[in-house]
């Protein structure tokens, strides 16, 4: 590889970044750590495109004929199953991990227009409850702020086998982020790095899992839909399995999902993109006659509503968001480059989630920073983007002539790319050929 | 409910008759700052998710083997359970007692955070694990992993306890007075002051269990790994 530096040749496997790697491991003695997911190239919904309505399909008129956006989540078992005027979701994110504005942030700007908003790993607080219209309440292995009280508050319930960042890891909150309240909802000292369980306390399998549903049915008189959430690893498998376990409804998070903070070899080498995993799980839930029966979420790096249509028409339900959410309340904002450098990073690149430290006041416990953001403020800009995302759908549905953003199909779709054919399972872009299904 | 015999002050339920839907929706209807009532639960049978979820002040004697979470997420209710339980027994329960006549599976009490759960047989591995305030007396022994994790509350084991006991632990405190196979990751004995007799005295009358406080020893956590360290690597 040539450089800038005639006559050098700089190598590929020993390039400067990966020195560079290796000498801060030498010198700290600790991993890399971080947010922000998966940031090398992996196969995505760049890599497709819809094809638009020519002479064969008859498009509808943007700005004048409907198309729709509701999606019905839990309708398998649940009595009370949840509506939400748009297939765009906010994704579980703790308080604790998050300020409690930003918290309340993501449930105005989730209510404003008609969608769901999660707890996460710490239990559920009273201004999200108040400010979240939808309220799904994940189950995690950790069990911090567990409670039927809660349970029964909440619209929706959310059983987390892993997160996209980081399938069959489990999670650490740093002491800085333990600040009396969250120690509190944790039962744990204040200050002291915390663990989350990669493992569920009181269920090792699909069978037992079955078991453990009917339970939290059975609290809950049988009325709030029950999602199960996995990191994409063997999607196929796991969504199979989910539809035996008897969920509701099945949230699926690529690799490139990544709030959740953890070890950077971790985000980069472990689980699999969005694009192949969706495909699996329309295929698990196709064969076993249960899609759109079982409702499917997929998340991990939805940013635009090109790609909220390209997962609806390859089969999903509905999106969820999570750190398009955070951007979106004002995370990495050009405004903050100057204190971003002062904590060693700059805006566009600010990944430390886990730090506390957020110019931002998103996450961070630190009184101070925290309240730096207006929650109604954030409120609305998490509304204004999620719109724009929900029009950008409808564009490209109309243009397609459908009615409805469900309508799309994975018949509106080519690859640009054979890896990205391979994976979402539609032809390369000019031809019939999609990888894997013959000629 | 069918199934179902109210004439008498104690409401009986069987379970050969009525469903677990049924009886779980009968104690849930139960107001929460109501009077106190009997409840008498025939024909156990094994079934899972017995008496999940109750949220008022009254007495469930439940006749028979129990399936998993029995009792899971009690609050003020107290349970007797005349047989064995499976998986998950009184799984993250709020307050009230819960008390098992046999021997319990894995995970009993699992993340517990109020009231008493009192085990007069063993119970299996993973008992009180990540436990979060949850006071568990066991008057057998508990095996592996018991108390993984545990965060708050208090484990008395009369028996033996398995190998790893407190793998991770927090702030819970554990006391045993028969062997312990091994401790687990960062737990340690600590010395058994007066302070910790007169508790473990407390939780045994409360058990109605006989023994002597002093027979037991105390472990808990070194607090080494609740702050990460490149030269503690080898114990994560």
């Amino acid at each position: 590889m040539t450089t800038r530096y005639p006559g050098l040749i700089e190598s590929h496997l020993f390039s400067r970044d990966v020195i560079a790697e290796i000498q801060r491991a030498a010198t700290e003695g600790i991993y890399d750590i971080r947010g922000g997911g998966a940031k090398r190239y992996v196969p995505h919904f760049d890599d497709l495109v819809f094809l638009g309505a020519s002479m064969s399909r008859y498009p509808l008129e943007g700005y004048r004929e409907r198309c729709d956006t509701n999606v019905v989540l839990g309708t398998r078992y649940a009595s009370r199953p949840i509506e939400l005027k748009i297939p765009i979701t906010v994704a579980g994110m703790s308080f604790g991990a998050l300020s409690a504005q930003a918290k309340e942030a993501l449930g105005r700007g989730a209510s404003a227009v008609g969608t769901s908003t999660t707890t996460g790993d710490g239990g559920m607080t009273a201004e999200e409850r108040e400010s979240s219209k939808t309220l799904v309440y994940q189950v995690l292995p950790s069990r911090y702020g567990m409670n039927p009280d809660d349970l029964r508050r909440a619209d929706a319930i959310e059983v987390v086998l892993g997160q996209g960042a980081k399938p069959g890891g489990g999670g650490m909150l740093l002491g800085q982020k333990i600040s009396p309240r969250v120690a509190a909802m944790r039962d744990l000292p204040p200050n002291i790095d915390q663990r989350s369980a990669c493992r569920h306390p009181d269920w090792t399998g699909p069978d037992d899992l079955e078991i453990k549903l009917r339970e939290l049915r059975e609290i809950t008189d049988w009325e709030k839909p029950i999602y199960i959430k996995v990191g994409a690893s063997r999607t196929y498998y796991d969504t199979t399995l989910a539809v035996k376990a008897g969920a509701d409804v099945i949230v699926v998070d690529g690799m490139q999902g990544g709030t959740a903070a953890t070890q950077n070899v971790f985000i980069e080498h472990v689980g699999i993109p969005t694009l192949a995993a969706l495909r699996q799980a329309v295929e698990a839930l196709t064969e076993l006659d249960m899609h759109r029966k079982v409702q499917l979420i997929v998340s991990g790096g939805i940013r635009t509503g090109a790609d909220v249509a390209k997962a609806l028409a390859m089969g999903a339900d509905a999106v969820s968001i999570g750190i398009a959410a955070l951007i979106a309340l004002g995370d990495n904002s050009p405004g903050l480059d100057d204190e971003y450098q002062k904590i060693g990073t700059r805006a566009g690149f600010y990944d430390d989630w886990q730090a506390g430290q957020d110019p931002a006041g998103i996450t961070t416990q630190n009184a101070e920073l925290a309240q730096r953001l207006d929650p109604v403020l954030g409120g609305r800009r998490l509304a204004n983007y999620l719109r724009t995302l929900t029009m950008e759908a409808q564009i490209i549905a109309r243009a397609c002539g459908k009615s409805h953003v469900h309508n799309l199909e994975p018949e509106d779709l080519v690859a640009l790319t054979i890896e990205a054919a391979a994976m979402a399972g539609v032809p390369l872009a000019g031809t019939k050929w999609i990888p894997g299904h013959g000629l | 409910m069918a199934g179902t015999q109210s004439t008498s002050p104690v409401r009986t339920v069987d379970l050969k008759v009525a469903t677990v839907r049924e009886l779980n929706q009968a104690l849930h209807e139960l107001a929460e700052d109501g009077a106190e009532t009997d409840w008498k639960i025939l024909n156990a049978a094994g079934n899972h998710a017995l008496a999940v979820g109750i949220n008022a002040r009254c007495r469930v004697e439940i006749m028979g083997h129990v399936g998993y979470y029995c009792a899971g997420m009690n609050k003020y209710a107290t349970l007797t359970i005349n047989g064995n339980a499976a998986t998950g027994l009184a799984e993250n329960m709020m307050s009230g007692l819960v008390r098992l006549r046999g021997d319990a599976s894995q995970s009993a009490g699992a993340t517990g955070r109020g009231g008493l759960l009192v085990i007069e047989g063993n119970a299996a591995a993973r008992c009180g694990i990540s436990l979060k305030g949850l006071d568990i007396v066991v008057k057998g022994s508990v095996g592996h992993m018991s108390a993984f994790m545990a965060q708050r509350g208090r484990m008395v084991i009369c028996g033996d306890a398995g190998s790893a006991l407190g793998d991770s632990l927090y702030e819970t405190q554990l006391f045993v007075k028969g062997k312990v196979v091994d401790l687990g990751a960062d737990c340690i004995e600590k010395e058994m002051r007066a302070e910790h007799v007169e508790a473990v005295e407390a939780l045994l009358a409360k058990a109605g269990i006989n023994e002597r406080a002093q027979a037991f020893r105390r472990y808990g956590s070194a607090r080494k790994l609740y702050h990460f360290n490149i030269d503690h690597a080898d114990a994560y």
